[in-house]
């Protein structure tokens, strides 16, 4: 069973964010990771980009496929994980640590309270996996 | 409704994940494509391929019947000896690639792609008409397993005593499998030494759990489509469907050496002929991404601004560790060295016209 901290909000599109005043770490969950498999390439936005909650800003490569990645809140990215170029596998060795994607500056931080707690989200996946 | 092998269950119980691959539920992977991939490469990997089709052309006429819808030379076969061949269209466009077994001078097994097997039945027996032979689509009495690698010979020899090591490249033979009769042939799609396995259904589990029972001290593990994809594009080999479909004839496809065009008439000749002569207007090329960014299928290709083709399969390569791939370009920037230009979602990514294949193994036997 894929593992989901208590104290991070999840989407439905398998990010994570960790919210602290009006910034925002960004991942990918376990789970996410898991069905991927081996990460071997990160698309990342750039500082100063700005997205809606919703879009997509990037895109996580596994051997066999594209997946991209959504932003969870709107707002404008602080800061990107550059180690991920050369080390795309600390995805899957620490989701919710080393694998982080970016730092977001949200717009309204009140919208990280509308995302699913990890009860919820283990809910949802149990459901997508259909067990 | 999606159909099933005889292995269904027994892919559930190793954890396989299963995907709908031309219209059947296979695994496409069991422990990830990586690691399979690899074990195929250094140790030996196990194939659920049930989902390939197979059809039997019998009777006098058989051989010319397969002479005229084929382009390889069936006359050259012995009996248990195997050839990589094509299915051709009027027009040279390319209906499927297959393998042809001799079982004897009336009897001939076809194995074929899954997706085409019904297309394929339908062709020949549309073209049998004036020949004495009788095709029959048999593929549901068939189980198929490939077991693949240079630890291959060594495990199956576990379970038979026929001499493997007096099968050679592209040929069959007839043995019994751990009790299980069967018709086994040193053939294959990840670029390793290998044999593809034919039995009933009714043994495949047997056949199945035996193998990777006996197998597992030499670090057998069962595999999945995405590592059979990834093996086949590190081994240059084509996949019908992505390298070639009836839009594209076997000399734009590099199949070239698989076209005889001194055998008698065969359907789609004049075409093939032609472009023989004259060079294809476009080839497919093999290219190696000089960035982290992988290629996929059908991302754009451009030279100096200029779309010049698409990329037909795209994929890291787990052994090799480099993005590798296969695309149809104009036949001028074909040429190995050539700096061609990949659009990777929008951004033009840098790469190089490589030779193909990307990966051959070293010769064992030699």
């Amino acid at each position: 069973m894929a593992n989901t901290p208590e104290d991070l909000a999840y989407t439905k599109d398998h990010e994570w964010i960790r919210a602290k005043g009006d910034l925002a770490t960004v991942g990918i969950t376990d789970y996410a990771q898991k069905q991927l498999g081996d990460v071997v390439y990160v698309e990342l936005p750039k500082v100063g980009d700005r997205f809606e909650a919703t879009e997509p800003f990037g895109s996580v490569e596994s051997v066999k496929a594209v997946s991209e990645i959504y932003m969870p809140v709107t707002g404008s990215v602080v800061e990107v994980n550059e180690t991920l170029n050369d080390s795309p596998e600390q995805i899957n060795e620490d989701p919710y640590g080393d694998g982080w994607l970016i730092v977001v500056k949200m717009e309204n931080p009140a919208q990280a309270d509308g995302l699913l707690t990890s009860a919820e989200y283990e809910d949802y996946i149990k459901a997508e996996a259909g067990e | 409704m999606l159909k099933r092998t005889a292995l269904f269950e027994a892919h559930l119980a190793l954890g396989g994940r299963m995907i709908d691959f031309a219209g059947w539920e296979m695994p496409v992977q069991f422990s990830g494509p990586t690691q399979e991939h690899l074990a195929v490469r250094e140790a030996a990997g196990l194939f659920d391929v049930s989902h390939m089709g197979e059809i039997e052309v019998q009777g006098p006429g058989a051989i010319d019947l397969l002479q005229r819808v084929t382009t390889n030379d069936v006359a050259k076969l012995h009996d248990n000896q195997v050839q990589y061949s094509i299915l051709t269209n009027q027009d040279g466009g390319i209906l499927d690639d297959l393998l042809v077994y001799r079982i004897n001078h009336e009897y001939y097994l076809l194995v074929v792609n899954a997706a085409n097997t019904i297309k394929d039945f339908n062709w020949i027996k549309q073209q049998a008409g004036s020949f004495s032979a009788e095709v029959h689509d048999t593929s549901a009495g068939h189980i198929l397993l490939a077991l693949q690698g240079p630890r291959a010979e060594q495990i199956l020899q576990g379970l038979t005593d026929h001499m493997l090591d007096r099968i050679p490249y592209y040929w069959s033979q007839r043995v019994s499998v751990d009790g299980c009769e069967s018709r086994i042939s040193r053939t294959g799609y990840t670029g390793e030494d290998g044999f593809e396995i034919f039995c009933s259904p009714s043994d495949a589990r047997h056949l199945w759990n035996r193998l990777l029972v006996v197998g597992h001290p030499h670090g057998l593990v069962p595999c999945g489509l995405a590592a059979r994809n990834t093996l086949r594009l590190e081994a240059s080999l084509r996949l019908w469907g992505n390298d070639m479909d009836e839009t594209t004839t076997p000399i734009e496809a590099g199949l070239g050496w698989a076209v005889k065009l001194a055998k008698r008439d065969f359907i789609g000749r004049d075409v093939i002929e032609r472009q023989k002569r004259e060079g294809p207007g476009r080839k497919l090329a093999g290219f190696v991404v000089e960035d982290r960014a992988p290629a996929r299928d059908g991302y754009p290709i451009v030279v100096d601004g200029l779309e010049v083709g698409t990329v037909s399969s795209g994929s890291p390569a787990p052994f090799l560790k480099k993005n590798i791939g296969m695309a149809y370009l104009a036949s001028r920037y074909a040429a190995a060295g050539t700096s061609i230009q990949i659009m990777v979602r929008g951004r033009p990514v840098p790469a190089r016209i490589a030779e193909m294949p990307f990966y051959k193994r070293g010769k064992r036997f030699d």
